[in-house]
């Protein structure tokens, strides 16, 4: 068994041990999923009416659609009415110290150099109240504030800006828009909600580390993030250490939408519990993400690091309907042991002038599947669209696989589009050329999966993208030799 | 330094060292020649611990410790350096992000301080005056896009870098015009010292008119079949390597 697993392992199995407090205030709605269930959901959230209909909608249509069935990844079928849509926040109990918390774990917070505050976060321990996370969110909210910008809970946004949540929600990934975005349209439990106004360059990165209330917004996520004309804004999802969910099905959607002049870079680091080494257990993890450049010049960047999950569904994409938009988008996903991963992106050009790149580094190890999915569409009076692809795929090992799916749909006659595709493995004669310089096996690996990623992860910010190197080693210890 | 007794090497289940012995001291250096397909690059190969050879035979000792037991990155850390043959390239890995790992997991073996991102710069510079080469190229990724003549500098370049106690040079001089050849050459004989040692394994004399060494050893087919002075290589140079040959199968006949 790698180190990897035996942390992972151990950390799920602690969290089993520790348990969860049953908290007197806990409710479930009963298991299944019907009419009823979704008005429940929008009851306890204390929902205006429109929004309740705009959830009952979806649930209607979802009850006429069916599972996708094209992605490259097998798995058994879920029956969704052998699960809880709604309970309750959870609590976890509480440590006293550091010293309480399996040594395991704390290897890998090590190892990743989280800092003791953060692992005491993250691992439930009491942290003192001046340097308590909740009281740095409300300084950064303070500061955010200053600026006019909103960030908070998708829930409290629904209760105090419910013109905007009306507004966009939907307004790029439509509440019909496909099975798991339909069903996360009628179910969402929380999320992240942002609001840059016109003019406004966000001060620091937005992390929903900063957000109060942030460990449980549960299986179906929803976040929205606004930036008016002129503003710019950098968001960071996810977190480095792993992460274990008693859901296995995780359906998340993410809505950005950018003005004119407007930027937003969206950097996301997925760490989800992958299975064990015989491929057990693990998160599915899938996701609809979706940007949409409205207004000129806009510009939307998509950087992913996907390391978790068993099964990883997502295509994080762009509509470039401003003229001279531009979206990007840079990815790693690494499969180790029996994960599978059929990620991409799409591009839809429609404005003059739109330009696009797309940077896909898939990583596969042990019998890991991972597919590059991305369709680039040129609409008929997308003058002058260009895009670049380049999708690379490194093998580690000889049991993984690699495939690429690259869809054109080009109805423009300017349109220039370059695709370029490398599968490589990572070479004997590599490892052993770092070998013979001192540099061990792990070491090595490391370093050439490293340079193989660089063009993605130049594109994190800084402490994010050191933290993304460490996480890829880890990801991938015990895959060679 | 470097024992080796009765080795015997079978890549892929042919054998290819047929018996080696070797004895290296401090402060010399030794040339390996021979015709191609005698096992030199092989020899150098085992010696730096490359998996795919399987010791049949034999026991290496290198500064008393049993060397075929340690894995290639503990011999490279007890100062045991190969300069490729074929360098190899790796893409998106900078020349100094690489080396200062390197570096760094040698100092710390010896217990040294490691590097801070200046102390290394300042050393990386004044190694590259050694053997004529540009910064530029240390900001480039690993070998990728060098000409065969900057990769062979950039082995000796690293040789430089890392101080080893044994370095073996593998075919060093193939490839290289007259000009790299001296650079090169100059760069080694720099290094030359009293506390180190250098096999040059190599199928000409040419690079032995620069790098003098203090004894020449002939492989044929597995096995040294002679050793003596510089003068032996100057012999092979003038008659080819028939001439050891024939005289290796002499005592066969006889």
């Amino acid at each position: 068994m790698s180190t990897e697993q035996e942390t992972i392992e151990q950390f799920t199995k602690s969290e089993y041990k520790w348990g969860f407090t049953t908290d007197i205030e806990e409710e479930f709605a009963p298991k299944g999923l019907t009419e009823d269930t979704v008005r429940l959901i929008s009851g306890k959230k204390n929902e205006p009416e429109w929004l309740l209909e705009w959830r009952l909608k979806a649930f209607r249509h979802w009850q006429t659609m069916t599972e996708p069935k094209w992605p490259n990844v097998k798995y058994p079928a879920i029956d969704y009415q052998d699960a809880y849509y709604y309970a309750a926040p959870k609590k976890k109990k509480e440590l006293k110290s550091l010293d309480e918390v399996d040594p395991a774990i704390r290897e890998t917070f090590d190892k990743l150099g989280i800092s003791l505050n953060e692992q005491k976060r993250l691992s439930g321990v009491a942290v003192d109240a001046i340097i308590d996370s909740v009281s740095v969110a409300t300084t950064f909210k303070d500061e955010l504030s200053k600026h006019g910008i909103i960030f908070g809970s998708f829930s409290e946004a629904v209760q105090n800006h419910p013109d905007l949540v009306k507004k966009y929600l939907g307004s790029v990934v439509p509440y019909t828009d496909n099975f798991y975005a339909t069903l996360n349209s009628a179910v969402f439990s929380d999320g992240s909600f942002c609001y840059i106004p016109k003019g406004v360059r966000c001060p620091m990165e937005l992390s929903t580390y900063f957000r109060i209330n942030a460990a449980n917004t549960g299986q179906f996520e929803r976040t929205l993030i606004i930036a008016e004309e002129g503003a710019y804004v950098s968001y960071l999802e996810g977190c480095t250490a792993p992460m274990r969910d008693e859901n296995q099905l995780h359906a998340a959607v993410v809505e950005l939408i950018a003005h004119k002049d407007a930027q937003i870079k969206y950097s996301t680091v997925q760490n989800w519990y992958p299975g064990d080494e015989n491929g057990k257990g693990g998160i599915y993890n899938f996701v609809t993400k979706r940007g949409i450049c409205s207004g000129d010049n806009a510009k939307i960047s998509w950087t992913q690091v996907e390391t978790g999950s068993a099964i990883t569904w997502k295509y994080p994409s762009v509509i470039l309907k401003g003229d001279n938009s531009i979206g990007e988008f840079y990815s790693v996903a690494v499969t180790n042991n029996y994960q599978q991963a059929d990620t991409g992106t799409k591009m839809i050009h429609l404005g003059k002038n739109t330009r696009s790149t797309i940077i896909s580094k898939g990583i596969s190890a042990g019998h890991g599947q991972n597919s590059y999915r991305g369709l680039v569409k040129v609409a008929k009076n997308a003058d002058n669209a260009r895009n670049f692809s380049q999708c690379d795929s490194l093998l580690i090992g000889d049991k993984c696989g690699a495939h690429t799916f690259p869809y054109l749909e080009v109805h423009n006659k300017s349109a220039k589009i370059e695709h370029e595709a490398t599968t490589t493995k990572v070479g004997e004669d590599q490892i052993f050329y770092c070998n013979q310089r001192g540099i061990d096996t792990e070491n090595a690996v490391s370093l050439i999966v490293n340079g193989y990623c660089k063009e993605v992860f130049k594109e994190l910010p800084m402490e994010f993208a050191v933290e993304a190197q460490k996480l890829l080693a880890i990801s991938l210890e015990g895959s060679v030799g | 330094m470097l024992k080796v007794k009765g080795l015997k090497v079978a890549v892929e289940g042919n054998e290819i060292l047929k018996g080696i012995d070797l004895e290296v001291n401090k402060g010399e250096v030794h040339a390996i020649m021979g015709p191609n397909g005698s096992g030199k690059s092989t020899l150098a190969n085992v010696l730096a611990g490359r998996e795919e050879y399987e010791v049949l035979a034999g026991e290496v000792l290198y500064n008393g410790q049993n060397l075929l037991d340690m894995k290639p990155e503990e011999r490279a850390r007890e100062g045991l350096f190969l300069a490729f043959q074929y360098p190899v390239e790796i893409p998106g890995v900078s020349m100094s992000n690489f080396l200062k790992t390197a570096l760094n997991e040698l100092r710390d073996h010896h217990g040294q301080e490691k590097l801070d991102a200046m102390e290394f710069f300042a050393l990386m510079r004044e190694k590259l005056k050694l053997v004529n080469m540009d910064e530029k190229l240390l900001s480039r990724s690993i070998n990728e896009g060098f000409s065969g003549g900057e990769k062979k500098r950039n082995e000796i370049f690293q040789m430089a870098l890392l101080e080893p106690k044994l370095a073996i040079l593998d075919e060093t001089d193939s490839g290289l015009d007259i000009d790299a050849l001296k650079i090169v050459s100059k760069g080694v004989n720099q290094l030359r010292s009293q506390d180190n040692a250098i096999i040059i394994v190599t199928h000409y004399q040419r690079l032995l008119n620069y790098i003098v060494p203090d004894f020449v050893h002939v492989l044929v087919d597995g096995k040294i079949v002679k050793s003596g002075d510089k003068g032996l290589a100057l012999k092979l140079d003038e008659q080819g390597y028939d001439w050891v040959k024939d005289n290796v199968s002499e005592p066969v006949a006889a």
